[in-house]
């Protein structure tokens, strides 16, 4: 088990009644790297995620997480393997309050929460984990609002503080800065780099200052299947890459 | 900032003592029979939200616990001489195994198509009761007897009956209560809000979602059994679809995913069709659809929602 590789795929292919998302994926994701999922509109990249999380079943391949095979695991059970995704949109409980959200994700491993008859003042034992997941994303002095009366970047800041809660071996992110301005990708980039010291992180990202910044290995996806791999500065050289995306931005 | 956590408990806490106290003292005031029908269909107007509002499930076939309870009551009781508390106990026990059987069957599909299996079910459960010998058909299972409580407290007086009936309806409406606000309701409010994330933090959505409704099933049933006990009678009327719609009425009327909304709906409910029922006749059914609508469009979150929603905003600008 003391394998270089947290995580890989062979020939892993989905279709959705003929229209081929993913035709041929096999990934290698060594331990402890910050590996990008990068391509054009459409390349499959989401469909991947769903795919190794369990959200949808391949027509084809294996997905082996620390050398076991994971490939017909539901979401909640590679959830509990120790690999935890965030969603593209801001996955975020919108009517409980900060605290809350990442109370739930601490919760689980309590392993009362079939327990209807309790009150819930016994999860007041996980406010202050709570509170130093929310202060590491500097939420903490929002953890009695409302999830839903927060702006944007909070909330993704949230949603990261929540993955975070499980201590995951491997974290799947799904666009962590679509949508933010400026400062707020900064601050998201800089959060990032700070949770991935003793973990895994596999992500999906259009912005490629932040890819070129926070990256070790690059996979670029085009028409579902592997393109190119490599640093930053193999991949932005490959003729295939510039070709791939050169091409779109003159359609 | 809105009321902290502390003063919101207190105001709670007061409310429910006033209700309480009501409850205590309204048959010296009311009709007892009828303050009983409403007490039944407030528990089963409760157990139904327990679903709905605070797990996002639409059950369509709620009648059937509701029902099937009450003939599982009639019969023990009738026919194998039963004690009340007994009858109501295997109707509740009946009602939770049936949901269970539903629950399993349902639960692997969401929204109108969870919505469309529980129905499907729920209207086998209305054939059985038409057609099963024991149910006494189109005219219902009649002369239940109430019977002695534990062997020895006279329920065929109605204040007697209504003292046990107000007791079972605040131990499920505490039961209630308490799943809301325990760990198991963390759960369940995390996947009405956001079920795919619920996932990917590794819960086992279904069988959370199992749960809920066999505890709101269970809890129907409860309710539907006491209905048999107060009204002598368990009839067709509470297995149909009817009943199932009527439910939905009362959750949403009064204020889906609050603890006493369908309390107040079930209120208001009854107490039209008691009062309309001998003066406008069928005319009672278009009342209701227009309610509905005008709760629909004018009021979405019903009555005691938008009660809170109108406290917090004066609570805001205080």
């Amino acid at each position: 088990m003391a394998d270089d590789t947290i995580l890989e795929t062979r020939g892993l292919a989905k279709s959705f009644r003929g229209f081929v998302a993913v035709s041929d994926v096999s990934l290698k994701v060594r331990r402890g790297a910050i590996h990008a999922l990068i391509g054009p509109n459409g390349a499959g990249k989401t469909t991947v995620f769903n795919l190794l999380t369990g959200f949808l079943q391949p027509s084809a391949g294996a997905i082996l997480f620390n050398g076991s095979d994971i490939t017909g695991d539901k979401p909640a059970q590679t959830a509990r393997r120790g690999m935890v995704r965030s969603f593209q949109i801001s996955a975020t409980f919108p009517h409980l309050t900060v605290l809350e959200n990442v109370r739930v994700a601490l919760q689980r491993k309590r392993g009362d929460s079939f327990r209807f008859w309790r009150s819930e003042r016994v999860l007041d034992s996980l406010n202050e984990r709570a509170m130093q997941l929310l202060a590491a994303v500097d939420l903490a002095q929002f953890a009695a609002t409302v999830t839903v009366e927060m702006p944007y970047g909070r909330k993704r800041a949230l949603e990261l503080a929540t993955t975070l809660a499980l201590d995951p071996e491997l974290m799947l992110l799904d666009e962590p800065t679509q949508g933010m301005g400026h400062e707020d990708v900064g601050r998201v980039v800089e959060l990032i780099r700070r949770v991935a010291a003793n973990r895994t992180i596999l992500m999906v990202e259009h912005n490629m200052s932040v890819v070129a910044d926070l990256c070790h290995t690059i996979t670029v996806l085009q028409r579902g299947a592997v393109l190119a791999e490599g640093s930053y500065a193999e991949v932005s050289r490959d003729p295939a890459v510039l070709e791939a995306y050169v091409g779109t931005a003159n359609d | 900032m809105a009321r902290s956590p502390d003063q919101t408990d207190t105001l709670l806490q007061i409310g429910f003592a006033a209700l309480l106290i009501a409850g205590i003292v309204a048959p010296l005031v009311a009709y007892p029979t009828f303050l009983m029908k409403l007490l039944c269909f407030a528990l089963f107007a409760c157990a139904f939200n327990l679903l709905l509002g605070f797990t996002g499930l639409l059950s369509f076939g709620h009648a059937a616990f509701f029902g099937g309870a009450g003939y599982v009551c009639g019969f023990v009781v009738k026919e194998w001489g039963w004690t009340p508390e007994l009858g109501v106990l295997a109707g509740t026990a009946v009602a939770a195994l049936l949901g269970f059987a539903f629950g399993s069957l349902a639960i692997r599909r969401s929204g109108i198509y969870f919505a469309m299996i529980t129905l499907a079910l729920a209207q086998m459960v209305y054939f059985l009761a038409l057609q099963l010998p024991f149910t006494g058909g189109e005219d219902g299972l009649q002369g239940v007897p109430r019977g002695y409580l534990f062997g020895l407290i006279d329920l065929s007086d109605n204040m007697a009956m209504y003292y046990f009936v107000f007791l079972l309806f605040v131990a499920g409406f505490a039961l209630i209560l308490r799943t809301i606000h325990s760990p198991f309701g963390q759960v369940l409010k995390a996947i009405r809000e956001n079920e795919p994330r619920a996932l990917s933090l590794g819960y086992d959505v279904d069988r959370y979602k199992l749960l809920a409704f066999v505890i709101s099933a269970g809890l129907t049933g409860m309710a539907g059994a006491t209905k048999t006990l107060v009204f002598q009678l368990a009839s067709l009327t509470d297995v149909h679809w009817h009943t199932s719609g009527e439910v939905v009425l009362m959750t949403l009327l009064g204020g889906l995913g609050t603890a006493l909304g369908p309390v107040v709906g079930a209120g208001i409910v009854v107490t039209l069709q008691n009062e309309l029922a001998d003066k406008v006749g069928s005319w009672v059914s278009v009342i209701m659809g227009v309610i509905f609508v005008i709760c629909v469009l004018a009021f979405r979150r019903g009555i005691v929602g938008e009660m809170q929603a109108l406290g917090k905003r004066l609570g805001i600008s205080e």
